[in-house]
């Protein structure tokens, strides 16, 4: 049945035409069954909430009624997925809400809040996430207004091995605060295991803000059930972080060559029959299982017998079981070194411990089983089950198109492998990915999307990408899809690693883009093939003139790949080029690329 | 100079009489693919056109089809092949080929070739010009020592008698220059010359250069060592009382062919006459420009020298030469070949010099383990006072040591393993070609296989009582014959993995092509069949009679006598 002839018998009175585009892509990748089904699950909806239509009016007009705003500010998708949590939450409640990216949401709107809510990262040294840098900078500023009115609540999202552990949320909980604004409930501050504690707090604040609203507000809209319908709507698939879909490799391909410092796979994986969309820019969750070998040194350094019985949230398993799938062995926290001590007492790890910079630094090229070889110790699989923190999956940039590979997702992945003593380790996803999982097993899998990575809404827009390493992976899925809508828009490339023989990722297709047309220029960066090593921000540089010009053409800047050093050097050198090439000065080339970030020409995937 | 129209093949010329033509003299774009570091190759035209400045675009083909797969195009690099007339080389040029080798090539080696010359192979592009300009401060340069031109020219490495070597070294390199190409592509891509505004000509390639790669040599009798019948012009070096005088020209000779098309096959040369020695430049020039009217440009199978002076008849291209360079040839002077390998170990010249010949197999030059061979090499080369000498048969010469340095080089050799005892007869008489990884033309192995094959043959010579003696055995990796097979007692033709066409009854002296006796055939077959043939000839031959020469006597293979009517009869 198609779209088209379908429009024809729409009264647009019934359903106006961004609706009727949004039912319409929802359904496209429904077979018979599947929009059979629907129909009768949305004639039972209508049954449910017969009035609806009656209210939804009444509520818009209704300016005074009183609005929770949920501000986030996201560089991964976690502080959005739990602002999203809360949105839903929110709405069981009964309490009008309202979702907003800070890098969407108006500043000057500040003053007229009422009820705010914030999610925000903190990433780097104390770094505020990409859509939250302008309001923050405005937040902490001499142009903020007072804020009498205003209640609020702030959720800090980080990682406490940095020392400056959710600074950004630190910092609007205090400016708030400062501007006359009333707490709600005291901060909290997430660590990486960040669900429990997230889910406690608005637990907490819903029955506060259901009392405030309830002394202003009537009428209460039902609109839970609705929820579910419009998310399927907007294009999001059904299966989530919670409810992943089982996928199947399809391959597992080295990109690198055989004398490569680096081993980087290009991993294809069915989503046949999953209905699931996504588009370029776009993140693939992974969820993945511990290593046995892995799992069976720890058991035996901690002299826990494999098959003990341990109770992970409903469910008794043995802890090796658990281990293996319920427990993130590869990265270190403190929250592990704290619960290891306290089965464990020892002198010199408690001293560690107690050095926050010191502890950082040791935890940071450690996993679990590096701290038991460290300081042994015999502990209950109790006291080890409860030291540990929840399996969290594995974010990767998609390196595909599905205008170009259909049900197919596409991954660049690189195999983490390190020395700690002598011991290799593992990365967990990658090493799950590439090395143990075999072509045709299953692999649970969710799209986490990003908005705030897209490709411009015009095919004419000029892109420039810079993407070194595994960095290049989103840039491969821009240029499939950029081909297959045979964008007009001039598209440039910057991409580096080690070397140029070894280390060129998808090298072959990249001349295929250039040779069809499809990208204008490719601009390299090997460092190791000469002397003094050279880097993508070098390149930046040295291209400085033609960059300008290209970003006076209004072209999009996107970078993505390390968070740490590259990211920054890209954003020193483009300031630079701003600098030099538009004649400005530091202030205005700042505000150059704040111009651009608002005008979501300047995004980044950096992790 | 006007030719002669009716030894001009008409029809369509072959494409790369038009990437000639269209080259502005050897430029192409080759210096906007340098710029290009999207791909580590050439593309198009310039693959062709860097091959006249010295140079093949290559790739690892043990690692093509996996790096496909990794989605990385093949493992670009080009091989160069040095221009070292007669093969001498200083010990400063040495140590400047050493490191660029260690420093800047993907195999670390030195290759010595047939071509009298040394390789580097493996060199990627960003290192290129840095190749050229490195071997130009040494005063080397890599001009058409490939591409259709008058390539590399060899010379007779004899340095005993080292008054007639040196003159016919000169001519050699006076032959070199005078049919070097005259554009200034080379100067100005590689080594950043000044672009001069000149309308440029080639008075003696021709603005289109040669129909097909053209071979010199300078051959000193009794030693044919520079194989005369492999190439398309020799000047054998006729002397009196120990002073050069003149040379006999041979014409036409040529070992390369193409499978399964019999209007391929190697030729010898014909001998034209007897020439003084002012007359050299004069007859090299009307030999080329003949070469250059007459030759098939239509189709590159059969431009070669070898096949204008079949279809023109010999008569009627000497007589040509005659009036281009304005002489008439005298009857030949009489000579002979009585070897064709390097005479190993020390031998003194008449200066009184002393002269060290070290084998190297394969004449691959790299450091082995217990074999420091190229580490050995330079380390004589900062302590010798005279010069390195390349043979065409892939050996190296310790050449002009004075008698109080004898001893110091010879330790050395000792130490890196260049000189090694227990090194068979067959071994010093075994030669191969370069094949995989790196010649795009390969079909089967050759470099690599050459050791492990050798030591089969000793065995079944060791199993047949004859250990001492030896066959002329050689092994190319396809019909173009670098490794010249087709001069060899026992010559093998790669034909694919693994599988060759067997070849015999050449002589000892390279002046007999062999046959082919059996078409491709695997390793162990070959084996097979050797053993039983040199069963034989253990038992069967006359006393010193060579292995080729015995089965020709025997009739196990006919003769070729006349290639163009035998070779495949």
């Amino acid at each position: 049945m198609s779209s088209k002839n379908n429009q024809a018998l729409v009264p647009t009175a019934v359903i106006n035409d961004s609706q009727w585009q949004k039912i319409n892509s929802a359904i496209a990748p429904l077979n018979n069954d599947q929009l059979t089904w629907m129909s009768g699950y949305l004639a039972g909806l209508a049954h449910q909430q017969s009035g609806i239509h009656a209210v939804a009016p009444a509520s818009s007009a209704s300016v005074a009624e009183k609005q929770l705003t949920i501000l986030y500010g996201s560089q991964t998708g976690n502080a959005k997925g739990v602002a999203q949590d809360y949105k839903e939450k929110a709405q069981h409640a009964g309490l009008k809400v309202n979702l907003l990216s800070m890098a969407d949401y108006k500043a000057k709107q500040l003053k007229n809040e009422t009820h705010l809510l914030i999610v925000v990262s903190t990433h780097g040294e104390g770094d505020a996430p990409d859509d939250a840098i302008e309001l923050h900078e405005f937040v902490g500023s001499k142009k903020a207004p007072k804020l009498p009115d205003l209640n609020f609540a702030v959720v800090g999202l980080g990682d406490s091995s940095y020392e400056f552990f959710c600074q950004t949320a630190k910092d609007f909980d205090a400016r708030l605060e400062a501007l006359g604004g009333k707490r709600l409930t005291p901060r909290v501050d997430c660590d990486v295991d960040y669900e429990t504690v997230t889910n406690a707090f608005f637990d907490q604040i819903a029955i506060q803000l259901k009392e405030e609203f309830a002394a202003s507000q009537t009428r209460v809209e039902q609109t839970s059930t609705v929820a579910g319908v419009a998310s399927l709507a907007t294009g999001k698939s059904e299966y989530t972080k919670k409810s992943p879909f089982t996928a199947t490799l399809l391959e597992s391909q080295k990109i690198t060559g055989r004398d490569s410092v680096k081993d980087i796979r290009h991993v294809e994986i069915s989503l046949e029959d999953s209905g699931i969309q996504y588009q370029p820019g776009d993140a693939l969750g992974i969820w993945f299982s511990n290593d046995e070998l892995l799992v069976d040194e720890l058991l035996s350094l901690v002299e826990v017998d494999a098959n003990e019985q341990v109770t992970v949230g409903d469910q008794t398993i043995s802890i090796k079981t658990a281990l293996i799938e319920k427990f993130e062995l590869t990265l270190s926290y403190p929250t592990f070194v704290k619960s290891y001590l306290d089965s464990a007492p020892n002198e010199k790890l408690q001293a560690l411990f107690e050095d926050k910079a010191q502890l950082r630094d040791y935890l940071a090229d450690k996993q679990i089983v590096d701290i038991v070889v460290d300081f042994p110790a015999k502990i209950t699989a109790e006291q080890l089950a409860r030291a540990l923190r929840p399996i969290t999956p594995r974010l990767y940039s998609i390196a595909s198109s599905q205008a170009e590979v259909d049900d197919e997702v596409h991954l660049t992945v690189a195999m983490v492998e390190y020395d700690v003593n002598g011991n290799v380790r593992n990365g967990s996803a990658s090493h799950f990915l590439g090395k143990r999982l075999e072509e045709g097993q299953e692999v649970k899998v969710f799209v986490e999307h990003n908005n705030n990575f897209r490709l411009p809404q015009n095919p004419d827009t000029p892109v420039i990408m810079v993407g070194p390493g595994t960095g290049i992976a989103p840039f491969r899925a821009f240029m499939q899809q950029r081909a297959e809508d045979e964008a007009e828009g001039k598209n440039w490339l910057f991409f580096g690693n080690p070397n140029y023989t070894q280390d060129f990722l998808y090298q072959t297709e990249w001349q295929r883009f250039v040779k069809d047309g499809v990208v204008d220029k490719v601009t390299l960066a090997f460092s190791r093939d000469q002397e003094q090593k050279v880097y993508v921000q070098h390149r930046l540089l040295e291209n400085g003139a033609e960059l300008y010009e290209w970003l006076e053409q209004g072209a999009h800047f996107y970078v993505c790949g390390d968070a740490t050093h590259m990211a920054k050097d890209v954003h020193d050198a483009l300031l630079t080029v701003i600098q030099e090439h538009g004649g400005k000065s530091a202030e205005e080339a700042e505000a150059y690329l704040t111009e651009m970030r608002r005008g979501k020409r300047y995004q980044k995937d950096v992790y | 100079m006007i030719s002669d129209k009716k030894f001009i093949v008409e029809g369509k010329l072959a494409e790369n009489e038009r990437i000639k033509g269209e080259s502005n003299f050897l430029r192409g774009t080759i210096a906007q693919d340098l710029k290009d570091d999207l791909t580590g190759g050439f593309t198009a035209d310039n693959f062709q056109l860097i091959r006249f400045h010295g140079m093949y675009q290559q790739d690892d083909r043990d690692i093509r089809a996996e790096r496909a797969k990794q989605k990385l195009e093949p493992l670009h690099n080009v091989m160069l092949r040095a221009r070292l007339p007669g093969g001498i080389i200083s010990p400063t040029q040495w140590l400047a080929i050493d490191k660029f080798a260690e420093d800047h090539s993907i195999y670390g080696s030195i290759r010595l070739t047939t071509r009298q010359t040394f390789q580097f192979h493996g060199v990627l592009k960003p290192h290129i010009k840095l190749m050229h300009q490195t071997l130009n401060k040494v005063g080397i340069d890599s001009i058409a020592t490939a591409g259709d031109v008058n390539r590399n020219v060899l010379c007779t490495s004899n340095p005993v008698e080292s008054e007639v070597h040196q003159q016919a070294y000169e001519w050699a390199k006076k032959i070199s220059e005078h049919l070097l190409p005259k554009t200034r592509a080379y100067a100005e891509i590689w080594l950043d010359g000044e672009k001069v505004e000149t309308t440029e000509d080639e008075p003696i390639l021709g603005n289109n250069y040669l129909p097909r790669k053209f071979k010199t040599t300078v051959v000193i009798p009794p030693h044919n060592d520079i194989d005369v019948h492999a190439n398309d012009l020799n000047f054998v070096a006729i002397a009196q009382e120990g002073k050069l005088i003149g040379f006999n020209v041979l014409v036409g000779g040529g070992l390369a062919m193409t499978h399964g098309d019999h209007s391929t096959y190697p030729r010898k040369a014909d001998d034209f006459g007897f020439i003084p020695l002012e007359k050299t430049l004069d007859v090299a020039a009307a030999v080329v420009g003949t070469q250059r009217d007459w030759g098939n440009r239509v189709n590159r199978k059969n431009a070669k020298t070898k096949y204008t002076l079949e279809r023109v008849g010999v008569e009627n291209f000497k007589a040509e030469v005659e009036k281009r360079a304005e002489i008439k040839f005298e009857q030949s002077r009489p000579y002979e070949f009585t070897s064709r390998g390097d005479r190993f170990g020390w031998v003194e010249g008449v200066d009184g010099k002393y002269h060290l010949t070290v084998f190297i197999e394969n004449g691959r030059i790299l450091d082995y383990p217990g074999k420091t061979l190229k580490t050995g090499c330079a380390e004589i080369a900062k302590v010798h006072k005279g010069d390195f000498r390349l043979t065409a048969n892939q050996n190296l010469v310790i050449a002009g040591v004075p008698p109080e340095q004898k001893q110091q080089i010879e330790t050395l050799a000792k130490t890196h393993g260049l000189i090694s005892d227990g090194v068979s007869n067959q071994r010093l008489d075994s030669m191969a070609c370069v094949s995989l990884p790196t010649c795009p033309l390969a079909m089967a192995e050759a470099e690599r296989y050459l050791p492990g094959a050798v030591t089969d043959i000793e065995g079944l010579l060791e199993k047949h009582g004859i250990p001492e003696r030896s066959i002329i055995f050689r092994v190319t990796g396809c019909p173009n014959g670098c490794g010249r097979a087709m001069l060899a007692e026992v010559g093998l033709v790669g034909k694919g993995p693994g599988k060759y066409n067997f070849h015999l009854g050449g002589d000892r002296e390279g002046t007999r092509i062999p046959k082919m006796y059996k078409e491709n055939i695997s390793e162990q077959e070959i084996l097979t069949h050797l053993d039983e043939l040199i069963g034989r000839w253990a038992k069967e031959s006359n006393e010193n009679e060579a292995f080729g020469d015995f089965l020709i006597r025997t009739k196990v293979i006919a003769p070729v006598v006349n290639s163009a009517k035998d070779f495949y009869a």
